[in-house]
């Protein structure tokens, strides 16, 4: 059996962070990834973040994830598993089970462990949503932006969330033809900015409409045409509005929802916050939850951006060293820096959704 | 219309356009932010005290119009890719509109792009004048292109070939 000090499940922004923030204070890492690179969806961000200079504000998510994966790997006091899915945790001893390539079985037994898994994709029951040509946002964004290989020539984006807006530019920079942006609810859900981008593309966005049913080309078995209608304010189609757009991809954007299943596992309190995208662990403001020695970051503790993933990340790494005795003097101040940022990044407008979830689950 | 369509109005342009006053004098950075994000690089950008400091991250940016020479040097480091700079004093009837331009192929100066506004739309033909590329912008080329004077508030974007029409 393998012992670590504290095991960070998960290497994106929030768990890079996590890493760096305990290994700072003193204490000895263990990060674990199933890829074989870190950086998590950091990887395929090709935008310039939002936020201050604190959070890399102006540098393109990738740019971002090289930064932090540079520093983790140098660093002597964090080890990295790559290619190794943590496949269950079993509270009563306190062992992580973990695949490592697929072929090994280690079990390792840390003192803390930061859960940072991030979040997967919410999909769309609509009549065909399973042809060939029919994708999660995440998905049409590995393969264009990690193996360079786009999805087909005319697409539906369906979500004009932040995810949605900006996957349809990276489509339209690869050459890439969005026909439409929908979205069932009456306004825009991303950034105004990033719908102002694809909206001087040409790209039209059409609020209020749904995706009705899709339809395959005979002979290929592909998806060749949608169907799109509309839907009043109590979210119901209204037949006779039916649109028809030839189309070959069908990308879907609606939502994520976190990979909370390890923290099932560990016997974390869970509810339901649907403003956090789904079921979220009870935690504290350290980030610890309802299980001593068990905290979250980033995504799987509520669906938000990754510029507060990284500041939940650095929260939850300086607080589980602290709480195995490490501290090199900077503690207290790093911690209320992290807290006030947290607390700026969420303070506007844009934040209240959040602001709405978290008063459910922060004890 | 900006939270259906991604498109601001001329309401919403109001509040962001310099003043003409200012216009008539040269270059003069417009911010096309209409939403509060929490996000300042426009304020780390400017060398020179244009754009003001952000008591609060989630603010709308505020500009000095006196302070800003129009450098253009902010255009590349918003994340939105809201900034443009305009000068009206180019010639007696053109106008130039510099714009953030993340698309391949890049224009060569000299050539001759479509004009669009901000629905995409074709609104004319202009002669690209300038092309930044370098280390500065980072992957975010800033094109500066000669629209008609009436364009200087209408022109966004550029479609590089396009039809000669």
């Amino acid at each position: 059996m393998k012992k670590t000090e504290i095991a960070v499940i998960g290497g994106g922004p929030a768990g890079l962070m996590a890493s760096l923030a305990a290994a700072e204070m003193g204490a000895r890492v263990t990060l674990i990834d199933r890829n074989s690179r870190l950086g998590g969806q950091l990887v395929k961000q090709t935008h310039m973040f939002f936020g201050s200079e604190k959070e890399y504000a102006s540098i393109r998510g990738i740019d971002i994830g090289k930064i932090l994966s540079a520093e983790v790997l140098k660093n002597p006091r964090i080890e990295t598993m790559l290619d190794s899915t943590v496949i269950g945790y079993y509270p009563d001893d306190g062992v992580l089970g973990v695949e490592v390539e697929e072929k090994t079985f280690v079990k390792i037994k840390p003192e803390k462990v930061i859960v940072a898994t991030g979040a997967s994709e919410k999909f769309l029951p609509f009549e065909n949503n399973d042809l060939p040509g029919i994708y999660g946002a995440g998905a049409v964004q590995t393969l264009m932006n990690e193996h360079g290989v786009i999805p087909g020539d005319n697409v539906l984006m369906v979500g004009a969330g932040n995810i949605g807006l900006i996957v349809s530019y990276q489509l339209m920079q690869a050459g890439v033809n969005v026909k439409a942006i929908i979205d069932a609810a009456p306004n825009i859900g991303g950034y105004w900015v990033h719908a102002s981008k694809v909206a001087r593309l040409g790209v039209p966005i059409m609020t209020s409409y749904t995706v009705k049913a899709a339809y395959a080309n005979e002979l290929t078995g592909a998806l060749e045409r949608a169907v799109i209608w509309q839907v009043d304010n109590k979210w119901q189609p209204i037949p006779g509005t039916e649109k028809v757009l030839k189309v070959d991809v069908i990308c879907i954007s609606v939502g994520l929802s976190p990979l909370a299943e390890i923290l099932w596992q560990a016997g974390c309190k869970m509810k339901y916050v649907p403003q956090l995208g789904g079921h979220v662990a009870l935690r504290n403001e350290n980030m610890e939850t309802t299980v001593p020695g068990v905290y979250v970051a980033g995504d799987v503790a509520g669906v938000e951006e990754a510029s507060s993933a990284m500041i939940e990340g650095r929260l939850a790494g300086l607080n589980a060293a602290k709480s195995l005795g490490y501290d090199n003097g900077t503690f207290n101040e790093k911690r209320r820096e992290a807290l006030e940022q947290l607390e700026s990044l969420r303070s506007g407008p844009v934040g209240e959704k959040i602001r709405q979830g978290l008063a459910q689950l922060v004890s | 219309m900006l939270c259906t369509k991604g498109i601001p109005t001329a309401e919403d342009l109001a509040t962001r356009i310099p003043p003409e006053e200012r216009r008539k004098k040269g270059p003069v950075v417009m911010i096309e932010c209409f939403q509060k994000i929490p996000c300042n690089p426009c304020y780390t950008a400017c060398k020179h005290g244009a754009i003001q400091k952000f008591e609060d991250i989630n603010d709308l940016p505020s500009v000095n119009f006196d302070n800003c020479n129009g450098c253009g040097l902010c255009i590349s480091k918003c994340p939105g890719l809201a900034i443009f700079v305009i000068d009206e004093t180019y010639s007696e009837t053109q106008a130039t509109v510099s714009l953030p331009f993340e698309f391949f192929p890049l224009p060569r100066e000299g050539e001759e792009v479509d004009l669009l506004d901000r629905s995409g739309t074709k609104v004319g033909r202009g002669k690209v004048l300038k092309v930044r590329n370098g280390k500065y912008e980072d992957r975010t080329p800033v094109i500066t292109v000669i629209v008609p004077k009436e364009l200087s508030m209408v022109v966004r974007n550029i479609k590089v070939g396009g039809d000669v029409s």
